[in-house]
């Protein structure tokens, strides 16, 4: 058995994991409708190509992945595409998203799709793209899509990669309910991620010494594979990424950085088996197991749950006594939040939905005043001071939140539990992340507003002084043009509309020829006009045989032409005298 | 001239403090000129802690002349969008009171809006376009005028100008995004007279829930 380091702080609280391990593994009926939200996955929504009315077959693509980091949606099961709207999904925030609605035809019909035969022969490049079609993102709390984890790039070459088989918040079973039915397809799965990373040197299944049995479940199938289950004392939160790798390497991961930074990766053990099912078999992630736990549940066990079947779905076959609980949790007591309505559909990160009687989860009791005992900076697995952040967050001190590594909390709800005083301290510090996100993105705003601004005020005094340019050297041309042709002896600047008539009738003089030049040009017109003349006459006196209606026309036009022609004539006799 | 020294001491004294007063001024003088700061580092600072709105409502034609305003004296509540908060951290910077928002140059608005234009309506004036500080609006002159959300601060100069009253300032929705938690009431006051109001506000509230 390999070393195991111990992580500071953590608590234990009563593990309640029994309940729900009495059965095995169940397969619900078939939900009416199945609602799959958009987005379950860290990253871009996902981009709906399937239209309201459409029929579809289970495993098929209903939405596309929108760019890297995103994952497509699948048909949970066959039926028609009944509307694509914003519906209540699983958030804190009780906020509608988009979801896709599928109204089940009961025949749960598998669209054509098969698997891999011996994934060893097939470039990771093309194992990554299977994952990343087949819609699987990190099942075991954030979401992260897994093909982007599993792809960290030449420069970052991974040595070990971590399998999450941890578990450690309360009343959740369903990683252990899956290791102990389905080792050797997680196993299998491993390897594939082996594959995948280029037969990393370390391969690690991290795993708390109270799942005895799924140890035992995976110790036949990983023999002589080089994958090592190590199991360690039990203590919440261990399952938290950073917190697992320093169990089992010693290591720790330096704040904002990832585990690929230090050659690490680290997969929940349930994306194992979905990636097993993807490569293999073909199937995209459209189920995964959820435990239905708490004393309101009549039947407390796991399930093969479809993503989209409403929790609703889930509590009404586990005899779900509504008046006895407290409230629907989806996710641990720990870390899980209350859900807004049982409405709201199972996603891939859905682990568990635990129905709390009020013995078990009592309504919170106010919170008293902190009485500085310290007994969360023990609890801290981060080694973080809680009651400093506390004191911060109350104070909205967002440097010194900063500066004593908020950001580093991983919202495990340890300094909560241990709390005497009942002060919801991650609430606290959830609200300060948030507040100091905001107010990170307010500032990129102002500062891009601030640029912009700038560039406007700049444009328009380029503008005004283009302009301001254009006047002056119009001013100048109009004064230079004045100067020049007027009069030099002229002790009047010239502006009077005299000069100018006197500058167009010597521009007219200028333009006059010599009487000779005229005499001949006139004797031209002349000419001319008499040719029209008979022309025109000729014309006329067709008309009138014809007796058509143009007469007068035509006879104006002879008048017309004889005249000219006197004009000429008098003209030439003019000049000629 | 050292006896010279040594038998007038307040001379002695007199040449040192002139001697060391050349010295240090010579130093002075070049660490002036080798160090010198461009600029008003202060109104820098201010100007980053204002929300760059560019809206005017502070009666400085934008966020810059006020922090230089604010820099030469003036009161630090005139910003409507930036709101108590900027105040605070105004004050805090300037190491002064934070008086409350001064009403006269406005409220502060709980939610951020954005500017829309109904392009049915917009004639293609260009009014609007030439009132917006940031570049957010798109169009030319007869053609429809849109605004691009993402660039608009809010600042409302444009809806004055705009001849058909076309434009509306819509509040921005909250996305899943953008959704944050909130801090959590503050705990301890558990003496009756402390609590009064709000716990039986809480107990109408609540309605045995």
């Amino acid at each position: 058995m390999s070393q195991t380091w111990v992580t500071p702080g953590g608590v234990h609280p009563p593990e309640n994991k029994h309940q729900s391990l009495t059965q095995s593994i169940g397969v619900l009926p078939l939900p009416e409708k199945l609602v799959v939200p958009l987005n379950q996955h860290i990253g871009a929504p996902a981009i709906p190509c399937v239209e309201v009315g459409q029929k579809v077959l289970k495993g098929e693509v209903i939405a596309k992945a929108a760019g890297t980091v995103s994952i497509p949606m699948h048909a949970p099961s066959s039926g028609v595409v009944s509307a694509i709207e914003h519906r209540p999904i699983a958030h804190a925030s009780g906020m509608l998203a988009p979801c896709i609605e599928i109204t089940t035809d009961g025949e749960d019909r598998w669209i054509a799709h098969e698997g891999v035969d011996d994934y060893e022969l097939l470039a990771p490049r093309k194992l990554l793209e299977i994952i990343a079609n087949a819609g699987i993102s990190g099942m075991g709390g954030a979401g992260f899509p897994s093909a982007v984890k599993l792809n960290p790039g030449r420069q970052r070459p991974i040595h070990t990669l971590i399998v999450n088989a941890t578990e450690c918040e309360p009343y959740i079973t369903a990683d252990d309910s899956a290791i102990r039915e389905r080792a050797a397809e997680i196993v299998e799965g491993i390897k594939i991620l082996s594959a995948i990373l280029d037969h990393p040197d370390n391969i690690f299944i991290g795993i708390e010494d109270n799942k005895p049995e799924a140890i035992e479940a995976l110790a036949p199938h990983v023999e002589g594979t080089g994958i090592s289950v190590v199991s360690f004392p039990t203590k919440y939160p261990s399952g938290g990424e950073k917190q697992l790798i320093y169990i089992l390497t010693g290591k720790e991961i330096p704040s904002g950085k990832l585990p690929a930074d230090l050659g690490m990766v680290c997969i929940n053990i349930g994306t194992t088996y979905a990636i097993k099912r993807a490569v293999v078999n073909g199937e995209p992630l459209i189920s995964r197991v959820t435990t239905v736990t708490g004393d309101a549940a009549g039947v407390q066990r796991n399930y093969e749950t479809l993503i989209g079947t409403p929790v609703s779905h889930l509590l009404a076959h586990s005899a779900f006594d509504e008046k006895a609980c407290s409230r629907v949790i989806m996710g641990g007591p720990m870390m899980g939040f209350t859900l807004p309505s049982a409405d709201v559909p199972i996603v891939k990160t859905t682990n568990c939905i635990l129905a709390p009687s009020y013995a078990e989860i009592p309504d919170d009791e106010p919170a008293q005043p902190c009485i500085r005992c310290g007994m969360c900076a023990e609890a801290c697995p981060v080694s973080l001071l809680p009651q400093q952040l506390f004191w911060y967050s109350q104070a909205q001190d967002h440097e010194r939140l900063e500066a004593h590594n908020l950001f580093d909390c991983i919202e495990c709800g340890a300094c909560s539990y241990v709390c005497p005083s009942n002060i919801p301290l991650v609430q606290y510090y959830r609200a300060s992340k948030s507040e100091i996100r905001k107010a990170r993105a307010e500032k990129v705003k102002s500062d891009h507003a601030r640029e912009r601004f700038e560039f406007h005020k700049l444009r328009m005094e380029q503008a005004e002084r283009e302009k301001e340019e254009k006047r002056t050297a119009r001013r100048e041309a109009a004064l230079q043009a004045s100067a020049a042709p007027s009069n030099p002896s002229s002790s009047v600047p010239s502006s009077s509309a005299a000069d100018i008539i006197a500058a167009a009738q010597a521009r007219a003089a200028a333009k006059q020829a010599t009487p000779e030049q005229q005499q001949a040009q006139l004797e031209r017109t002349i000419a001319a006009a008499e040719q029209r003349l008979i022309v025109a006459e000729q014309k006329l006196a067709e008309a009138i045989e014809k007796g058509s209606a143009n007469q007068s026309v035509l006879s104006a036009a002879v008048e017309n032409t004889r005249q000219k022609l006197e004009q000429a004539k008098a003209k030439l006799a003019e000049l000629t005298a | 001239m050292i006896e010279l020294i040594a038998q007038n001491p307040i001379l002695a004294a007199l040449i040192a403090l002139v001697g060391l007063a050349i010295i240090f001024g010579a130093l002075l003088g070049f660490a002036a000129e080798k160090f010198k700061v461009e600029g008003n580092p202060i109104v820098e600072q201010i100007d980053e802690l204002l929300p760059q709105t560019q809206c005017g409502q502070c009666g400085f034609p934008g966020c810059r002349p006020y922090a230089e305003s604010i820099a030469n004296g003036d009161a630090i509540n005139k910003c409507p969008p930036g709101g108590q908060a900027t105040i605070n951290a105004i004050a805090s910077l300037l190491d002064v009171p934070a008086p409350e928002l001064d009403e006269e140059h406005g409220q502060e608005s709980p939610v951020r809006t954005v500017a829309y234009i109904r392009e049915d309506e917009c004639i293609g004036c260009t009014k609007c376009i030439q009132a917006c500080p940031v570049d957010a609006i798109l169009g030319a002159a007869k053609l429809m005028h849109t605004v691009i959300a993402d660039e608009c601060t809010g600042c409302d100069l444009c809806v004055e100008p705009c001849p058909v009253d076309c434009i509306d300032m819509l509040p921005v929705a909250e996305t899943l995004t953008d959704w944050n938690w909130s801090i959590p009431k503050k705990p301890g006051q558990l003496i009756a007279t402390d609590t009064r109001g709000e716990l039986s506000h809480a107990h109408t509230q609540g309605g045995g829930a």
